[in-house]
């Protein structure tokens, strides 16, 4: 199920702007990889491109390659679609589709593509994925109820139980807690620490103590001014960037000295 | 003496304040009274024919059986019209909200809006010089190959100015609203909808129907309720297209007549309880219209619970 990711010397535009400038960076499968770094760094607009979500913005291209387990995303005849349907993202703001029922929301990707499922499958996937969102006791009784009345952090694990539906090989998490209360984010970083061992976990995140506490490696994306592209400056264990980086730059972002 | 200080201070603040409330309510206030004037005075001065000796009102046997031909007349040429728009305009709404590049969408928007601007009479003018001719060959295949169907039975009116016709001209008018209204609800779909749709792997469409329709959908019936209310209510380009006559079923046939076109032909002779019985006309498309829009506002505030709004 689970994949890993390698990246080589990507660069990310947009338009003529050199948004992301040379990463080189392999995630290993079942585990959770953070990336922190300060606002503008283009830590998000990477993450985007490990599954081709930045070409929702017009302009936007890259240079270089993503191999998940070898095979290119960005080979000729891939079709975006196939490379998101096998590695799914959670975003900053809960945003379960607002006129479909909890059910209807977990199984939106499942019946994508004229997919057809019996009854009894759909249930017995809406329920694994709630349950593997961790959702399932709050929302069992009310299951076709809309999404949009749940709290806003059980509404981000229903996004997570959306993705995890389909069954992906990676899940991207964009600043996944950002919009959530400390409750929430912790039920979100307990699950996180549930999800790695099934799926390839990549989550963009700000809280440097979030990086800390759910991830195995970490990697600091550093901006050298504005309108300069970003660069990954250090990837390594999370225990080293956070107690012996080797970079500077690290030491003070991870100190809290900037950013 | 203790003066409070909060009591005095920002006083002399609130003046454009209260302007401003002033000036809200008032236009609020307007538009009721104006609503209100008109249906008093519909209501009054149709009064007579309602209480007329039937067989003084036109057609000699009372207003109900007069006016019934023209209110389904005018539901048939409304509802071609709107068979006919509803789709092309959610189409091309799409087309250059979600599927044309940006500077031909722009370009293509403007178009549209500028179609809007069209006077009714011009449109009229197009459909009776141009359209009924080209489509009475049309006609005659249909009474020929589909005539069985009582909507094409023949014999096919050789001018082409049928209700058919009409519906068309009605349609290529409500196209620009619908369409320029649907546009504007289709861009304003949050992105965060569209890519968790797209984040989950969805096509093109499949983002559009699982993101775009389901938060524009209230607009959209909104965006036809306003079409449907100039297809119900045009006059001239009706008048000008169709050659009307007795309710019929047959579309490709002479025959039929609106209401509003009715009125319009009617109105320059018209005096005393003739008069009267097409104010009462007029009145009758009034308490159509309004049904319409509730009926729109019903269908909208269904799924008020799954509407996003909470």
């Amino acid at each position: 199920m689970s994949k890993r990711i390698d990246v080589k010397d990507l660069n990310v535009y947009y338009g003529k702007f050199l948004a992301v400038e040379g990463v080189n960076i392999n995630i290993d499968a079942r585990s959770v990889t953070a990336f922190i770094g300060p606002s503008g760094c283009g830590k998000s607009t990477f993450l985007r491109t490990l599954n081709r979500m930045h070409e929702v913005l017009p302009g936007a291209r890259v240079e270089g390659e993503v191999l998940l387990d070898g095979d290119n995303l960005y080979a000729q005849g891939v079709d975006p679609v196939t490379v998101r349907s096998q590695i799914g993202m959670v975003f900053q703001r809960p945003n379960p589709f607002p006129t479909m029922s909890i059910r209807d929301n977990v199984l939106a990707g499942v019946k994508l593509n004229n997919r057809r499922i019996s009854k009894s499958d759909a249930d017995a996937l809406v329920e694994k994925s709630l349950q593997g969102a961790n959702l399932w006791n709050e929302v069992k009784d009310r299951l076709n109820k809309p999404g949009s009345g749940l709290s806003g952090g059980q509404q981000q694990r229903l996004c997570i139980a959306r993705a995890i539906a389909v069954q992906p090989d990676v899940i991207l998490m964009d600043e996944p807690c950002s919009a959530l209360d400390p409750i929430s984010t912790l039920a979100v970083e307990d699950l996180i620490n549930e999800l790695k061992e099934n799926y390839t976990v990549v989550i963009v995140t700000h809280n440097m103590q979030q990086a800390a506490r759910v991830s195995d490696k970490t990697a600091f994306f550093n901006i050298a001014g504005a309108g300069k592209p970003g660069k990954l400056i250090e990837y390594a264990d999370t225990q080293t960037i956070f107690s012996n980086p080797s970079v500077k730059a690290t030491e003070d972002y991870v100190s809290g000295r900037f950013g | 003496m203790s003066s409070n200080s909060l009591t005095s201070a920002g006083a002399s603040g609130r003046t454009g304040d209260k302007v401003f409330s002033g000036f809200a309510l008032g236009a609020g206030a307007l538009i009721l009274l104006v609503l209100f004037s008109v249906a008093t005075f519909l209501v009054v001065q149709a009064a007579p024919t309602f209480v007329a000796n039937p067989s003084e009102v036109a057609g000699g046997e009372g207003f109900w059986k007069y006016i019934l031909p023209l209110v389904l007349g005018t539901v048939i040429a409304a509802a071609i019209a709107l068979l006919i728009a509803t789709p092309v305009s959610v189409g091309v709404a799409l087309f250059i909200s979600h599927f044309a590049p940006r500077r031909l969408a722009q370009g293509f928007g403007y178009i549209i809006d500028l179609l809007a601007a069209i006077p009714s009479v011009v449109y009229g003018a197009w459909g009776v010089a141009f359209l009924a001719p080209a489509m009475a060959p049309g006609y005659q295949w249909l009474a020929d190959n589909a005539g069985w169907f009582p909507l094409f039975a023949g014999p096919a009116s050789a001018t082409g100015k049928t209700i058919l016709t009409a519906g068309i001209v009605l349609a290529v008018m409500v196209i620009p609203i619908v369409t320029s209204l649907s546009r504007e609800i289709f861009l304003q779909t949050p992105k965060l909808h569209e890519e968790a749709a797209l984040a989950l792997g969805a096509t093109r469409w499949e983002m559009i129907r699982m993101a775009v329709f389901p938060f524009g959908r209230p607009g959209v019936v909104s965006a036809i309720m306003l079409g449907l209310g100039r297809a119900l209510g045009e006059t001239m380009a009706v008048a000008l297209v169709l050659s009307s006559g007795p309710l019929i079923a047959s579309l490709i046939r002479s025959g039929n007549q609106t209401i509003a076109a009715e009125i319009a032909l009617n109105f320059p002779e018209a005096t005393g309880l003739s008069l009267s019985t097409l104010i009462a006309a007029g009145l009758v498309l009034f308490v159509i219209t309004l049904a319409v829009n509730m009926l729109a506002r019903w269908i909208v505030g269904r799924h008020k619970e799954f509407s996003g709004a909470n």
